[in-house]
């Protein structure tokens, strides 16, 4: 069951050509939620406006070596390894739920376009994908859902109630669920078929209302941030003291006076412990 | 000048919410991004500012120092102990930095180690000195501190 495609199954009920279809369908749903959202939420054109005002207060040029650099570390960093996240929970459970999900809908396309035909056979490994990443996006999906979402980490809510904000991961988690379901319980065309269906095609349908076209802008923001940091602007930040340069104690004289020429690392306070009121 | 927060630097992580000492931090229900709910209410303890991963917490300047459509950013660093401010006004006339230190011995360090130190008598317990006084208020070197004893006197009037 774990190596059987269950696609391959199903073309004896449904024509190949109309899962294809339904695939190409929910492409275009995907592109034309996201530049629907753009449009209503304006987020490119904050984008742009954004980068233009950190541009006038640059300190200095950055090269276009420079910005390739910086483009491959927010792939690397940001894209592929989700580091924006600093608490590790939720880095560890974004990784399982992005990987799964792009594993799973890959092999999805892979198997429908490629190994749906009679005769065809399909590789084991594919079908085996498809289930690792439908269970890797349920894992890290449930764990996000009822422990780590910020409503019930942080708010203490309880883990029933929703909003429409949570459109996104509860189609991704009805989707992955009722995917296993469907292709443990032998597959074809049943009720766990129509629920699979169903819950894609909210999740792909419902980009416009719900969170799906983050992974989009938020790259491009983490670009934005570093290239802020190199080219000197931070954001208006203030910039990152040496407290030992003679320079910095010139110009704050409160700093000598009151921890000496050569402030020892004061520990990390706050930060030495998670705050948790729940 | 109370915190607000920008929500396209904010990426729901709840830091906020867990620290506020005013539990005025909160989550918006649809954007999942944190707000301040009540700024007349803020401390103004920056323990948010402090905690966040992102420095999407910003404080609102007070119009008598920086007028609307200023940038006031702030960066609080527990390592060096100390507390940044980078004030910039809208027209870009003024862009002003100040640094200060937040604590001049590193943190911890100097907290009362009470299980080190032996239990009180009874004595100590019924007498009108609390802990570790006269030593702490430095009675010991002759008596309270005072402007006088200090040869100092109060002047008249303001002082600037």
């Amino acid at each position: 069951m774990f190596t059987s495609n269950p696609f391959a199954e199903l073309s004896a009920s449904i024509s190949t050509v109309y899962m294809q279809g339904y695939i190409i369908l929910m492409v275009l749903l995907v592109m034309g939620g996201t530049i629907l959202d753009m449009m209503h939420k304006k987020s490119a054109q904050y984008f742009f406006e954004n980068a233009k005002k950190a541009k006038k207060s640059a300190k200095r040029s950055v090269g276009g070596g420079e910005k390739v650099s910086i483009a491959a570390s927010v792939l690397v960093n940001e894209v592929l390894t989700s580091g924006e996240f600093s608490n590790p929970r939720r880095r560890l459970s974004h990784l399982l739920t992005m990987w799964g999900t792009i594993i799973f809908i890959v092999t999805t396309a892979i198997m429908i376009f490629g190994y749906t035909a009679p005769g065809s056979a399909t590789p084991d490994i594919l079908p085996a994908l498809w289930h690792i990443g439908a269970l890797m996006l349920a894992v890290g999906g449930y764990w996000f859902w009822f422990a780590i979402r910020v409503d019930v980490a942080a708010e203490g809510l309880t883990w029933f109630r929703f909003e429409r904000a949570d459109l996104f991961i509860l189609s991704l988690l009805a989707t992955s669920t009722f995917a296993l379901i469907w292709s443990f319980t032998g597959g074809g065309l049943s009720v766990f078929f129509v629920l699979f269906i169903l819950s894609s095609t909210v999740l792909f349908g419902g980009v416009y209302w719900s969170k799906f076209a983050h992974m989009f802008f938020k790259p491009a923001a983490a670009y934005q941030k570093k290239i802020t940091v190199a080219d000197g602007s931070r954001e208006n930040l203030p910039p990152d003291y040496d407290l030992t340069d003679p320079e910095v104690q010139r110009k704050f004289p409160d700093i000598p006076m009151y921890m000496g020429k050569n402030p020892p690392n004061m520990g990390l306070c706050i930060k030495a412990e998670r705050a948790n009121h729940y | 000048m109370p915190t607000f927060v920008y929500m396209t630097r904010c990426d729901g992580c709840g830091e906020c919410v867990d620290i506020c000492p005013s539990d005025i931090m909160h989550i918006d229900k649809k954007l999942r991004r944190a707000y301040n709910i009540e700024p007349s209410m803020c401390w103004e303890c920056y323990s948010c500012v402090k905690a966040c991963p992102h420095q999407a917490i910003d404080v609102r300047g007070y119009a008598d120092f920086a007028p609307l459509g200023h940038s006031v950013r702030v960066l609080r660093d527990e390592e060096k102990g100390t507390i940044a401010w980078s004030i910039k006004f809208r027209n870009g006339k003024k862009d002003m930095e100040l640094l200060a230190p937040i604590t001049t011995k590193p943190w911890g360090s100097a907290t009362p180690k009470l299980a080190d130190v032996p239990a009180p008598s009874k004595e100590m317990r019924d007498s009108q000195l609390l802990f570790n006084e006269p030593k702490y208020i430095r009675m010991d070197e002759g008596g309270l501190h005072t402007l006088e004893s200090n040869g100092l006197e109060i002047k008249k009037g303001v002082q600037y």
